[in-house]
């Protein structure tokens, strides 16, 4: 079996973020695997390392050149073979449908994607993917393991969770508790990551219909209002009489 | 034309949200000059139905056959259905696990744009521009959507929920419902706790609390406040605390009316998760920790003195 992973290259999650006009600055920025993917390709070597039946990982990124270092990290972690649609990730949907394109001509038989960027929080990639392949999607996913071939997955709900099994292609959406440390590149990883095929391919021609027009920051929080520990009783009334909250 | 929320059941009732994503439908329904109209997928009991009315739509259809386990491929074509029956040119979800993972199928098979995480009500609607947070919370973004059908979901607590009185009537649904591939082998769940997603106010305990033998005086703030209970990631990463509860970018991301930080830094991954509560309330021994910034109020000393005796207080009044 084998199985595609979406990466996103995003900046680290500690960057203070700044802007000019709708650009990003990218001065200083380091940049990461989105930590869901990363999740997410962690999980699958597991399962390819535990014997599971899976043949090849493979990694796709809709991205420019510049995400190369990103992807050659995943090799270097374990993934097998990489692809790159040489693009800028307009919005969702065109990056969905650039994935759904290329995805049409890789034999896979699960995708993983994160639950979301952790630049545009979009929330929608997997989703859209999984509709224009035509197969079952699974957002919120927890766990995934394979018995007798095929695809036990836990999806997390409120309140609980739920077990789905799938034999035939699915799309999961990762989410917390589906692998816990993610790799980091060992010297031999990083040597044998060069051999790996980074397979680099042209857009196809496809709408976007999402554009960043501005950017907006956040309103400046008042200072906070302190309390003496000896006078909780002022910390109640405030948020009864003041705050409204309780 | 016509504006279209999706509400949606849990056990057969609706999500304490629904109020506020009617509220907000309403809104831009009408400001478009178009009805708003709901949809309800599944089983849900009659008297459900009723409170509705109060915030504004003009007909709720409901479709119940079909919908026992949430396969998003179903959920998904039936709302695209509804979506061309109604001639929505404004489909509207709840920003949670279950309205993102139906909604981004529905754009792609519509050929819409899809905007997560909707922060207010449009800027303008001709061009439509929304607003959407980005970079976990850190900042906005105003997104233009060029397509025809605009699908948005809605943060919690973004809209006030306002009574706004319509006809509301019930009409049932034709439509062709796919049958489900979906093979559920078991479900797990806790009923009759507060849930960390849905709740109005949330107790979190940081690191600061120690260890789990201590959440016993977390847990009886959370009771005394009707409050569920949260935590930061090394708490759940240790143990204390499960994995359902761990609160920020890389667990979940809330949005409660009141949320009390116990011994929690403030790190700017878990800020992340929080940023979108009403009311931050922070407790730490630490006057630099930088959870003070967000804070609306805060006390600068012990949890372990001052958690029991606000519980107290709560509890004799
Ligand atoms: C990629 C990535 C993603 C991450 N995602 C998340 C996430 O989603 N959520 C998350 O929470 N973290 C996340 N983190 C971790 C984050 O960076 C912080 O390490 C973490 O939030 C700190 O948790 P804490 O505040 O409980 O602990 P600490 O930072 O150790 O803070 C403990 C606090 O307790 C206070 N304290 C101690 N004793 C007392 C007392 N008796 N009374 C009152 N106060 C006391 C201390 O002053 C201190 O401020 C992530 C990190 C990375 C690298
Ligand atoms: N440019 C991209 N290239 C490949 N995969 C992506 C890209 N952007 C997002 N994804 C995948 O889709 C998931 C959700 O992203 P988003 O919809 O932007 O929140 C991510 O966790 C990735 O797995």
């Amino acid at each position: 079996m084998n199985i595609l992973v979406c990466l996103s290259n995003v900046p680290d999650t500690t960057t203070k973020v700044k802007f000019n006009g709708t650009k990003l600055e990218t001065e200083g920025v380091q940049w990461i695997i989105n930590p869901w993917d990363e999740l997410a390709l962690t999980r699958a070597l597991e399962l390819k390392e535990s014997g599971a039946g899976i043949d090849n990982i493979s990694v796709i990124t809709v991205g420019l050149e510049d995400a190369e270092p990103t992807i050659r990290k995943a090799l270097a972690i374990g993934a097998d073979d990489a692809y790159r649609i040489n693009s800028e990730a307009f919005d969702s949907f065109y990056t969905a449908a650039q994935i759904a394109e290329l995805a049409k001509n890789i034999p896979f038989d699960l995708i993983m994607t994160g639950f979301e960027s952790a630049d545009y929080n979009g929330v929608a990639v997997g989703a859209m993917l999984a509709e224009l392949l035509d197969i079952p999607s699974v957002g919120a996913v927890s766990a995934v393991n394979v018995k007798d071939g095929k695809w036990l997955i836990d999806r997390e709900i409120d309140g609980g969770k739920e077990v789905l099994q799938f034999d035939s292609r699915v799309l999961v959406s990762v989410q917390k508790g589906i692998a816990i440390d993610p790799r980091i590149p060992a010297m031999r990883g990083i040597m044998n990551a060069r051999r790996k095929p980074l397979n680099v391919s042209n857009p196809v021609a496809l709408d976007s219909f999402n554009e960043i027009i501005a950017i907006e920051l956040p309103r400046s929080k008042s200072k906070v209002k302190l309390f003496d520990p000896e006078d909780v009783q002022s910390l109640l009334d405030a948020l009864r009489n003041e705050a409204h909250v309780l | 034309m016509s504006v279209l929320v999706y509400i949606e059941n849990w056990d057969g009732k609706f999500k304490k949200v629904t109020n506020e994503l009617l509220s907000y439908g309403k809104q831009i329904a009408h400001e478009m000059s178009v009805p708003l109209y709901a949809i309800s997928l599944g089983n849900v009991a009659d008297q459900e139905f009723a409170p509705l009315k109060n915030y504004g739509p003009d007909k709720i259809f409901v479709v119940n056959q079909g919908f026992e386990v949430l396969d998003n491929q179903v959920y998904a074509d039936a709302i695209v259905q509804a979506v061309e029956k109604l001639d929505a040119q404004v489909v509207v979800f709840s920003q949670d696990n279950v309205g993102n993972a139906i909604a981004g199928r529905v754009a792609a098979r519509l050929k819409a744009g899809f905007v997560s995480a909707v922060a207010g009500l449009p800027l303008s609607i001709s061009p439509f521009i929304i607003k959407k947070k980005i970079y976990t919370n850190k900042v906005f973004g105003h997104v233009k959507i060029n397509s025809a059908i605009k699908v948005l979901s809605l943060s919690k607590n973004t809209f006030e929920v306002i009574e706004n009185p319509a006809a509301g009537e019930i009409v049932n649904l034709e439509l062709a419902i796919k049958t489900s591939s979906t093979n559920r082998i078991s479900v797990d769940k806790v009923t009759g706790k507060i849930l960390l997603s849905d709740a109005e106010r949330v107790v979190s305990g940081g690191r600061g609390m120690k260890g789990s033998e201590n959440w016993g005086m977390l847990e009886s703030l959370a009771q005394a406040m009707h409050a569920a209970t949260g935590c930061s990631r090394p708490v759940s990463d240790e143990g204390w605390r499960p994995h359902t509860e761990h609160i920020g970018q890389t667990g979940k991301i809330i949005a409660p009316n009141l949320y009390f930080a116990i011994g929690i830094s403030g790190a700017i991954q878990h800020i992340g998760g929080i940023s979108s509560s009403k009311c931050i309330v922070a407790i730490n021994k630490d006057p630099d920790a930088p959870i003070f910034e967000v804070a609306d109020y805060g006390i600068i000393g012990d949890a372990f003195k001052i958690v029991p005796e606000f519980t107290k207080l709560l509890q004799q009044s």
